[in-house]
């Protein structure tokens, strides 16, 4: 890690390993599984959403709606459960601050996850400007499945970064 | 126990054995096994809000379903397999454990549930499909299914931190 990070990261756990947030976490045994299992539950309504949205842009369902329509349906199933995320993922963070914050495979998450958040109001921003993008023609057509697949690549990544987390703890 | 001898054969077995052993290939598998079982509850999810009728309603529930479950099936097989790849590992004692075996039974539940379904609600889907309102079968199942695939997550997640 970037030395100048690392030191702003130390006096961040330091600090949340010695509130009284913290240790409750770490004392009452059912809140990190149960935070865990509300943490999961949101990832699969965002993947699930993100990949209609993701398949309708590649061309592989719901043909007679238009991409926008599908977008329009599941971008909000995109977007509220990252608020759920974000408050179960600040809870476990909270509970274990060094376990996350110093763990390579969290950093590489909060990096992906700034990268799919790019792609998904990037695809939000063409939409909005046309609502078939990706339906006309050949070349149009290939820039909507390579923004569609890297979209499918970075959540699987995302969600492979979070297994790993407990691995390079 | 006849099935302890069964689990302790399927565990000593050269497969599990590398599982089992080997340091990266247990979090790969499960890796895969997590992405696939978010993917299943994330589609499955989909369709059962239509079926309580509170998304998608713009959407005939037929129609959608042929869109979303071929993915969920998909996503299940790569489930299935990667669960009984981590299973074989260690079967013995995740044979014996509560939540693994709650997690068989709920998952018992959601099949009997999708089952029930198709053999009673799917024949008059035709009917009320293309409209926003849903009979209260469909609300029913949607709901069971919403809850018992929760209660499944759930399960699988305190598996991890019961058995090992």
């Amino acid at each position: 890690m970037v030395p100048s990070i690392a030191r702003p990261i130390n006096v961040v756990c330091a600090w949340l390993e010695q509130t009284s947030l913290s240790h409750t976490i770490q004392v009452m045994s059912w809140i990190i599984p149960t935070v865990q299992t509300v943490h999961i539950l949101a990832i699969a309504a965002v993947a699930g959403s993100a990949l209609m949205i993701d398949l309708r842009l590649i061309g592989v369902l719901a043909a007679d709606q238009s991409p926008r329509d599908v977008s329009a349906r599941f971008l909000p199933f995109v977007w509220w459960p990252l608020l759920v995320l974000l408050a179960t993922g600040a809870i476990m963070i909270i509970g274990e601050p060094a376990r996350s914050l110093k763990n390579p495979a969290f950093q590489l998450k909060m990096t992906l996850l700034v990268a799919v958040l790019v792609v998904t109001l990037l695809i939000q921003r063409l939409l909005r400007r046309d609502p078939a993008f990706g339906d006309h023609g050949r070349g149009q057509r290939r820039t909507a499945v390579a923004i569609a697949v890297l979209s499918m690549l970075l959540w699987c990544s995302i969600i492979f970064a979070g297994r790993w987390i407990a691995y390079y703890a | 126990m006849e099935l302890d001898r069964a689990l302790v054969w399927l565990q000593s077995t050269a497969l599990a054995k590398t599982i089992s052993e080997n340091e990266i290939l247990f979090p790969w598998i499960e890796s895969i096994h997590v992405l696939a079982l978010v993917l299943v509850v994330g589609t499955i999810a989909i369709v059962d809000l239509r079926l309580i009728g509170v998304a998608s309603l713009d959407r005939a529930a037929s129609r959608l379903m042929g869109d979303v479950l071929p993915v969920t099936w998909g996503a299940f097989v790569v489930a299935a397999i990667s669960g009984s790849l981590l299973f074989s590992s260690n079967a013995r004692t995740y044979a014996h454990n509560i939540f693994f075996e709650g997690k068989m039974v709920l998952l018992a539940c959601a099949g009997l549930n999708m089952a029930l379904f198709h053999v009673v609600g799917a024949g008059d889907i035709a009917r009320w499909g293309a409209t926003r309102q849903t009979p209260p079968g469909a609300k029913a199942a949607g709901a069971a299914s919403l809850v018992v695939w929760a209660a499944v997550v759930a399960c699988g997640r305190l598996i991890g931190f019961t058995v090992r």
